[in-house]
């Protein structure tokens, strides 16, 4: 393995260590994207982050998406923020959701004042914010400090047979450094969830897990859906994948081996002090997912494909890696790794996560992924269930 | 690690269902078990593409496929040793409505 190199990282304001420096324009409501682009377009440099939702929303459902909001701005990468919003009372109250971790954050809410005064004014506050944000700089970090997350998509068998075990070397050595994982795709455990239970540390964590697992699958069975082109997906068929339970093995395989140490709700960030393997509630779809992983402080994704996803997030590196030749060669400007090796049986699995680590090692040092150079900002909300 | 690529992969010995390596045509096939390392060879019957299955053994209708050493679906149909395997001869046990 080659050596690794010194690590440098953001430290934020709750001592949390993120690998990107981002001040964002988030707006709170699909009402407020386009005063949110407008803004990012006055100061360059700055991000939007338009989203379809926020409006209407309730109960469990609406604190997920506050939850979802609030954990994005929380995230580490992320070096100030400023929210709008139409109203102010939850413009506000995400504001402060965030601000409670020190981080700077202004809030400006539209009703009675208009997208182009509310442009006006946020921008003085988004330059200042960049400007600051620039002065920052990178301290040495270990990967004890960081979460990382996966999630595999647009899988095929080449995934449970190479990409997927070369991401499991990475998880192993990730926690073994003293770091946090999440993984989730509730539904894509289905034929393998046995296998997460009995990696479960005790039997509360195993009893939640199995809760957690039971709860998402009632809903989908209970639509009594043939579910042949959506779980799996087409590109999943079209890549040999032919049942939910072959796919989920595959997923499973990426997992590696050390044990699951709680179970956490869709966007939760876990407990700092407890560091480990945590499984996260959440849909198998790649935007939803990793939405809801950065929301709960993954500052990394690896991210195995087959066929080729070309999914990004605006606020963490998304890396994918594929053993699939076909992809590799085909979507060259998607993927970060090529480990199709592996099948050939030119290296074997540790040297396979070993030229996982140096990409990784790369990304948290600054170097962008290609998810970042082709402008893959997917931020997508989880929707419990309808709006009022 | 000179090792000649393998045309098909299964992931433990034992398995009755194998991956294609690359686009494959009928006839002998020579592969591995990536558990266990063991080779072996196996016939195909039909010329199936990159990362798609064929049985390693005759199945007949409602018998398990194994993958990774565990259940991962249904014969649907009868299957011969070295057909084509998806979803026209193979499906869901989780997921009884999920059929092609």
């Amino acid at each position: 393995m080659g050596s690794k190199p010194r690590l440098m990282g953001y430290r934020r304001e709750n001592g949390t260590m993120g690998i990107r420096n981002h001040v964002i324009i988030l707006p709170l409501d699909d009402l407020s994207n386009a005063a949110a682009e407008a803004v990012a377009k006055v100061i360059p440099g700055t991000m939007a982050l338009p989203h379809a939702f926020g409006r209407l929303q309730f109960g469990d459902d609406l604190q997920l998406t506050f939850d979802t909001l609030i954990g994005t701005g929380v995230n580490a990468n992320v070096a100030a923020v400023v929210v709008i919003g139409i109203e102010p009372k939850w413009t506000q109250r995400v504001a402060d959701g965030i601000a409670a971790t020190g981080k700077p954050v202004a809030a400006f809410s539209i009703e009675g004042k208009g997208d182009l005064q509310v442009i006006q004014e946020a921008s003085r506050v988004a330059a200042m914010f960049l400007q600051d944000a620039s002065g920052l700089e990178r301290e040495e970090t270990e990967m004890g400090e960081m979460i990382m997350s996966i999630k595999c998509g647009e899988s095929d068998t080449t995934s449970g047979l190479g990409s997927c075990p070369t991401t499991s070397q990475a998880v192993d050595r990730w926690v073994e450094a003293g770091g946090s994982v999440f993984f989730g795709e509730t539904s894509e455990l289905t034929g393998g969830e046995h296998l997460i239970a009995e990696r479960c540390i005790d039997a509360p964590t195993r009893d939640l897990f199995q809760l957690t697992y039971d709860n998402y699958i009632k809903v989908i069975e209970a639509t009594g859906a043939n579910l042949l082109g959506s779980q799996p997906t087409q590109g999943n068929i079209a890549g040999g994948l032919t049942t939910i339970e072959e796919k989920a093995l595959g997923n499973i395989a990426k997992t590696g081996s050390v044990p699951v140490i709680g179970v956490l709700k869709p966007a939760q960030a876990p407990d700092p002090k407890k560091k480990g393997l945590y499984f996260m509630d959440s849909s198998s779809a790649a935007a939803e997912c990793v939405t809801l992983m950065a929301a709960g402080g993954a500052v990394i994704h690896l991210f195995p494909t087959g066929q080729g996803n070309v999914i990004g997030n605006p606020i963490i590196p998304v890396l994918k890696l594929t053993a699939n030749i076909k992809t590799a060669k085909s979507m060259t400007e998607h993927m970060d790794l090529d480990v199709s090796g592996l099948l050939r049986y030119e290296y074997d699995l540790t040297k396979a996560g070993d030229m996982m680590m140096e990409v990784i090692y790369k990304t948290i040092n600054g170097r962008l992924c290609t998810a970042e150079v082709m402008g893959h900002r997917e931020f997508t909300f989880t929707k419990l269930y309808i709006s009022a | 690690m000179a090792i000649t690529p393998p045309q098909f992969l299964l992931h433990h010995d034992g398995d009755n269902v194998a991956v294609a390596m690359t686009d494959l045509q009928p006839g002998i096939l020579q592969g591995r078990s990536v558990k266990e390392g063991t080779e072996s060879s196996a016939v195909l019957n039909h010329a199936i593409p990159l990362g798609h299955k064929f049985a390693l053994a005759d199945l007949s209708e409602g018998d398990a496929i194994i993958k990774y050493g565990i259940k991962v679906g249904l014969a649907s149909a009868a299957i011969k040793k070295g057909d084509y395997i998806h979803t026209h001869n193979m499906r869901s046990y989780r997921w009884e409505a999920s059929r092609a």
